[in-house]
């Protein structure tokens, strides 16, 4: 069992070594929509792995965020990343996608074309 | 929807939306009586009489984009049709009280799912509000109170890779639902 025992040790060992991030200063927001459409075809799995993805390669400007319906909603699970002064909107998401979003377009800036809503709608 | 789980998410981020600082969350299940009990309370804006008599219909809505709500049907309907009952309360300025029961042995009863899933992410995407979540299975009881977490983290937030992890273990392992 887990108790807040083990979060006050965490937090000692965490003083004073922490970078706290910004998410105003944030240079790429990854943007989920959760609102009913989305979350009823399975949004929150596709959020929480791409902030695990975003907190396991320590990508301390990088935000991933929440909004709600974005309109589009036979397109859910809908990930929009903002980078650049440009925006992306990826349709349809799964783990899996969310994970190669993050590696492939937010770390080295390829735009992974085939998840997108212009591949998609072709 | 396929679990109560993400019922309770969406109507959840109703209380996000409605800027409430503490929303209270809790399940409580009584595998003799075969019933699931879930609240979710906040104190936000609230709504008027208006609004909450409205808000079960599925033509009503606040949103700009779509002519339809379906978060709250859902919810009553998910429970409704398993034999339950379904309420919501609310007065503006105070907050808004949504409660629905489940009948377990019903057929047409939705699994629970993956609530610690759903608390995690509420937690840790939503850093500035305050979360006390109850789960309770007969005699096992886990409560859940980021209000602590707060106090002994003193300014780090929970949305720190370390501080996520240890939240999501934290659900895990405290909770009366996973064997």
């Amino acid at each position: 069992m887990k108790s807040l025992e083990e979060l006050r040790a965490l937090k000692a060992q965490m003083q004073g070594k922490m970078g706290i991030r910004d998410d105003d200063d944030a240079k790429v927001k990854v943007v989920v929509g959760m609102a009913t459409c989305g979350i009823a075809s399975g949004a929150r799995p596709v959020l929480t792995a791409l902030a695990d993805e975003v907190n396991k390669r320590n990508l301390v400007d990088v935000s991933v965020e929440q909004t709600g319906c974005i309109g589009l909603c036979q397109y859910e699970p809908i990930v929009e990343v903002f980078k650049d002064g440009e925006k992306v909107t990826y349709v349809k998401m799964t783990t899996e996608k969310a994970v190669r979003v993050i590696n492939d377009h937010v770390v080295n800036g390829n735009v992974v074309m085939e998840y997108t809503i212009g591949a998609y709608q072709k | 929807m396929q679990e109560i789980s993400l019922n309770i998410l969406d109507v959840a981020q109703n209380s996000v939306s409605a800027k409430a600082s503490l929303i209270e969350i809790s399940v409580v299940e009584d595998s003799k009586a075969h019933t699931l009990q879930v609240m979710i309370r906040d104190n936000g804006c609230g709504m008027t009489e208006e609004q909450v008599n409205s808000v079960t219909d599925p033509f009503y809505t606040t949103r700009t984009t779509r002519r339809v709500g379906l978060g709250i049907p859902f919810f009553k309907m998910a429970s409704e049709m398993t034999g339950g009952f379904f309420e919501i309360r609310s007065k503006v300025g105070e907050g808004t009280c949504v409660t629905a029961s489940f009948r377990t042995d019903h057929i047409d009863c939705m699994p629970l799912g993956e609530i610690e899933e759903t608390m995690y992410s509420l937690i840790t995407m939503n850093t500035e509000t305050d979360f006390l979540y109850t789960a309770r299975r007969d005699e096992t009881e886990s409560v859940t109170d980021t209000r602590e977490f707060r106090t002994i983290l003193e300014g780090i937030p929970f949305d720190t890779p370390e501080v996520a992890a240890f939240i999501r273990n934290y659900l895990k392992e405290n909770s009366p639902f996973r064997n």
